[in-house]
């Protein structure tokens, strides 16, 4: 499997050969960010196209289909004229704090896009806390809907924040309780490290139920922190219009829309990372060949390719299945994820600590 | 001479003449090749992606609702993600009666959208007060309180009529110019201006 | 019949009463209140049922007529209460008594300017606030001048007025508050995704629970039953199909019935199984759009897909035989407009064939499902008494256990010959609502299943003069829609056109249950019982 590591470090000493350290880390900070927005922009293009494609084909339908072969150019006519559509100033609402709130949103889900194990030596950044980041950055997104929503100054958007600020933070909880409850089997908060604990088996197969409960909990919870259906409370299309962003237009709204679409990619992302192997290829012991032709496979192909597949899980479920209630949703987050979140963490120390699993 | 959406051909449309003086006027002074290529591509944007804000007062929004559904299935030209908050649709589709007391509503929600936005009126009730155009309390065509961009008659209009009508829209759309002069929202002002709001309450 | 005319000239000897398809009662409206509370209470009449009331101008007198049906013993009579005075009209309210009064009441204010004693809140209902005059009036100006379109906003109206009459008979006029001061209210509408129309539904909240609703309607009223007036009854036949939409047919048929009652016109038999079939065609497309609209209101857009699909099925049926989709003009005083296409026995058995697995698919996708059953379940409770009380009749009276189909009540048509169940159900929640929908499409196609192949040979339509001229006299006609007892009101003074001619939806009905439904509900649950009442706005408005 190519190790992408030899890259990037060929090109770390190319850049420190020819100029000071400083101007190389520099550079090499600027072409990263750059890389980012880039691919953040493309992913989230692909995405939603992904998922028009997919709903059309729950629903009977097509999808986009005259704009581009197969409609492939939809997204991209969505963005020219999302780009400069008008935004609308609104009178007696904090100005600052409601343009504000669109970037907040999608600096958090950038952040947390930027901690993704994307493929062997292919990882921005790889501290030994990695996943305790993670966490950290992804529950920032929670600020910008609650500001978005207060700084409209509408009812409407109000409801939605709030609506949205309990979700989100209560669902956290479930989510961390579930990687943590993986953390606890792999033995390392740093991520690469947690891929490569995955070498010999995925942790989905290696924790067997503990781990299979933390995926459906992680699952469940992970899709209510991103608020996508059938958790989607903050924008409840049918009662609160578009709930926390009813106010935003052009591209304000669009950030929210990205940042939408870019959460199921990172939710899906972790999922394949603390579950799935990371970009691990399937190795099945014993079958040496098969194990061969997986390692051909290149690494972020494996990644993208797991991600896409609980992206395809959520959204298969956003579409078939009717919108929870607020009251419900929290008591199903404190009722029962909560609790079995916590029992679980004290099964899976249970396993490590006796060596029950594979 | 004419304009080319992927949908359908310049033939199969029916009265060219309009777009094609819009062709004309546009053409008048030449226009810069640079600026020209943006505009292409903005209206090629803008008239792809026409998201439409749902508005519907009576039996023309089951048509619509209709035209989402999986044998109509509009989101195949890209009108897919209809809106529910103005300020995120691009057009309004004015389906049924627009009755005294929902005119203000109705004004307010134009002046809402986002710019930029067109009006597409559907059915005869929209265009000219149709069946109900001799009661008390009917709007006798909406065209007398927002500026109507497309006409689909019909009551109510089949969805293929509501398809060619969107086209219309998209023809419309792409002989627009963004850069330099643009004579769409004049237009607009012109028409705000000429149908004052009395004392129209802001917020 | 002889027995209430006895039994209510006890009540009130200063009854007079008449005789006709109905018996008519008319009293003084001094004597009114205490009578109808009497009809209600009594226990061999219990009228429990108020049908309707309408607004009649008879220019010397104005006044309405009552119609009531007994739940127990389902006999029914009308009374007509009247006042000479047109400066300042009065008669007393009756919406102590039947809740469902509280609107039609008002209804009957905006139109005619009556005032109604005691009535809580009679504000505008169908109209702006700031309308000039009662247009269903005989002396209204229907000008522009009087009423030119504006495009102010319209002022919201926080105090309910009401009449109220203290002890000594003086009549004060009482002004309250809708919203206590520090109430949080959201306005949802008028344009708003989940009204299903054009409504307006000023919501106070505590938290997200709701705590009371405020309806304000009348923002697609066209103003149809004046229009009637001024049409010949061929004419107005075409506003039935724009009313409520989804059951075009169901509404066609009962003013054709009511016309046909008045001239005594016998509808040959082929007419009638094809009336009846386009009559459950069409309901069976209206439940599947509303299947579809309550999924895609809780959120299950994929649902509404599914209901869309068969519904087009339907349509394709219809189009082939009425040349439409929607806006169907198929029935005719006499008959139907046409022949039915040489398909359409075919189709409808193809159609038949196709539904009972399509409905377990449905069932499969929603009602299974964990969340639409806690969504729906136990959500806007509407007990037996309290839908009777409020007049809500169909699949949504149903669902709270009232047996009120007029198929079975009242046959029409031939609907005694055919072989079908009342479907009901006795919770009288939103799940239950649903219930009945879905149970009675299976309802639906068994009715098509015996009539697809037994479509007797004739006439499509009978013989009509060309001027159509209703002999003096009133009619009332109720059939069962796709969302209740829609019914008509006919008064003729023997000209071209109607004197009077009122649309009873079932619809304004429904909509006065959105608020005891709702109280102490979360907003979400709103939409979901809106979603299960199935109102259909412009036939609310009208």
């Amino acid at each position: 499997m190519f190790d992408f590591g030899i890259v990037t470090r060929w090109f770390d000493q190319l850049l420190c050969g020819i100029m000071p350290g400083w101007l190389a880390t520099t550079i090499e900070g600027v072409i990263i960010a750059v890389a980012l927005i880039l691919v953040y922009a493309v992913l989230a293009l692909f995405y939603i196209l992904y998922e028009r494609k997919l709903c059309a084909w729950f629903q009977c339908r097509l999808g986009p289909m005259r704009v581009g072969r197969w409609g492939w150019m939809q997204v991209f006519a969505d963005m020219f004229k999302i780009l400069i559509k008008e935004l609308i100033k609104l009178r007696n609402t904090d100005k600052f704090l409601f343009e504000l709130a669109p970037y907040l949103v999608i600096l958090a889900s950038m952040l947390s896009f930027a901690v993704l194990p994307w493929g062997r030596g292919l990882q921005i950044i790889d501290f030994n806390i990695g996943v305790f980041f993670m966490i950290a950055v992804s529950g920032l997104g929670v600020i910008g809907i609650l500001l978005a929503g207060w700084a409209s100054d509408s009812k409407y958007t109000l409801v939605g924040a709030l609506r949205g600020g309990a979700q989100m933070i209560s669902c956290e909880l479930s989510v961390a309780m579930s990687i943590m409850t993986m953390v606890v089997l792999a033995g390392t908060m740093s991520i690469s490290g947690i891929v490569y604990a995955q070498e010999d088996a995925w942790f989905i197969f290696k924790g067997h139920v503990p781990a299979i409960i933390a995926f459906i909990i992680y699952l469940i919870a992970a899709t209510a922190e991103t608020n996508r259906g059938p958790f989607d409370l903050p924008e409840a299309e049918h009662e609160l219009t578009a709930g926390y962003h009813t106010e935003y237009s052009g591209i304000h709204f669009g950030f929210f829309y990205l940042a939408e679409y870019l959460n199921l990619f990172i939710v899906s992302g972790i999922a394949a990372l603390m579950f799935l192997g990371g970009w691990m290829p399937l190795h099945i012991p014993g079958c040496d060949g098969f194990n061969m032709v997986m390692d051909w496979i290149p690494s972020v192909i494996w990644f993208l390719g797991k991600a896409f597949f609980i992206s395809f899980i959520i959204i298969w479920f956003k579409w078939s299945f009717p919108r929870v209630r607020i009251d419900q949703l929290l008591a199903m987050e404190w009722k029962y994820l909560m609790p079995i979140g916590l029992f679980n963490i004290a099964l899976m120390t249970v396993v490590v600590v006796y060596g029950w699993h594979f | 001479m004419g304009v080319k959406i992927k949908s359908m051909k310049q033939e199969d449309f029916k009265d060219n003449e309009y777009i094609e003086s819009l062709i004309k006027k546009l053409k008048e002074n030449g226009t810069n090749a640079v600026v020209g290529m943006f505009d292409d591509l903005i209206n090629w944007g803008r008239s792809n992606s026409l998201w439409p804000f749902t508005f519907g007062t009576s039996c023309c929004a089951i048509e619509f609702m209709s035209l989402g559904a999986a044998r109509y299935d509009m989101a195949r030209f890209g009108f897919e993600v209809a809106r529910n908050s103005p300020r995120q649709a691009d057009f309004i589709m004015l389906q049924g009666t627009i009755v005294h007391r929902m005119a203000s509503p109705m004004r307010r929600l134009y002046e809402q959208l986002a710019e930029p936005k067109y009006v597409i009126a559907v059915g005869g009730c929209a265009i000219s007060g149709g069946p109900f155009r001799n009661s008390y309390c009917v709007v006798k065509g909406v065209d007398q309180i927002l500026p109507v961009d497309v006409y689909i008659p019909g009551c109510p209009p089949r969805p293929e009529a509501m398809f060619y009508g969107m086209m219309q829209l998209q023809r419309k759309i792409k002989v627009e110019r963004f850069f330099g002069g643009v004579n769409r929202k004049e237009r607009i002002r012109d028409f705000l201006a000429q149908h004052p709001e009395e004392e129209f309450e802001k917020r | 019949m002889a027995n209430i005319q006895e039994k209510i000239s006890a009540l009130c000897p200063e009854a007079t009463f008449e005789e006709g398809e109905t018996l008519l009662v008319t009293v003084p409206d001094a004597k009114w209140h205490a009578l109808a509370k009497a009809m209600k209470e009594d226990a061999d009449l219990s009228f429990d049922y108020l049908v309707g009331i309408t607004g009649v101008d008879w220019k010397e007198s104005m006044g309405c007529i009552y119609y009531f049906t007994s739940t127990k013993y389902g006999t029914h009579v009308s009374v007509k209460v009247s006042t000479t005075d047109r400066e300042k009209p009065m008669l007393h309210s009756v919406s102590d008594l039947w809740k469902v009064a509280l609107i039609h009441e008002r209804e009957v204010y905006d139109f005619y300017g009556i005032i109604f004693i005691n009535h809580p809140d009679l504000r505008r209902y169908f109209l702006r606030n700031d309308w000039k005059g009662f247009p269903l009036r005989k002396d209204y100006d229907a000008s522009d001048k009087a009423n030119p379109i504006r495009l102010e906003a319209e002022k919201n109206e926080d105090d309910t007025v009401s009449y109220i009459e203290d002890a000594e008979g003086k009549i004060q006029k009482k002004r309250k508050l809708v919203f206590k001061p520090e109430e949080y209210v959201i306005n949802i509408g008028p344009q708003h995704p989940s009204t299903h129309g054009v409504m307006r539904m000023r919501t106070a909240l505590e938290g997200e629970t709701i705590t009371h609703i405020d309806m304000v309607t009348g923002y697609i009223h066209r103003g149809i039953e004046k229009l009637c007036e001024g049409l010949g009854y061929p004419q107005s036949l075409l506003f039935t199909d724009r009313m409520d939409y989804m059951s075009a047919h169901q509404n066609r048929h009962c003013l054709c019935l009511c016309i046909e009652k008045a001239l005594g016109l016998e509808v040959p038999k082929r007419a009638q199984v094809i009336r009846v079939m386009m009559d459950e065609l069409m309901r069976l497309s209206s439940h599947l759009l509303s299947y579809g609209c309550l999924t895609m209101d809780l959120g299950a857009t994929t649902a509404f897909f599914y209901g869309f699909r068969e519904r087009e099925i339907i349509l394709n049926i219809f189009e082939k035989t009425c040349g439409a989709r929607m806006s169907l003009n198929y029935d005719t005083i006499g008959g139907v407009m046409a022949d039915i296409d040489v398909d359409f026995a075919n189709d409808v058995k193809a159609l038949c064939k196709l539904m009972p697995e399509r409905l377990k698919e449905y069932h499969k996708l929603f009602t299974g499902n964990v969340i639409a059953n806690n969504r729906l379940r136990g959500v806007g409770v509407l007990s037996r008494e309290d839908a009777i009380n409020l007049s809500v009749t169909g699949p949504s009276g149903r669902g709270s256990g009232w047996a009120c189909d007029v198929r079975k009540t009242a046959p029409y048509s031939i609907y005694n010959e055919i072989d079908f169940d009342e479907i009901t159900e006795t919770e009288g929640d939103s799940f239950a609502r649903y219930m009945v929908r879905m149970r009675e499409m299976e309802q639906c196609v068994k009715i098509l299943e015996q009539l697809a192949d037994n479509i007797p040979e004739g006439d499509y339509c009978a013989k009509v003069p060309k001027i159509i001229k209703l002999p003096v006299g009133h009619w009332f006609q109720q059939v069962e829609a796709s969302r209740g007892a829609f019914g008509v009101y006919i008064e003729s003074t023997g000209e071209k056109t109607p004197y009077r001619m009122h649309f009873n939806s079932p619809c304004l009905n429904l909509l006065g249950a959105v608020d005891p439904c709702t109280r102490g509900e979360k907003i979400a649950d709103l939409i979901a019982i809106n979603a299960s009442l199935d109102y259909v706005v412009p036939d609310v408005d009208r």
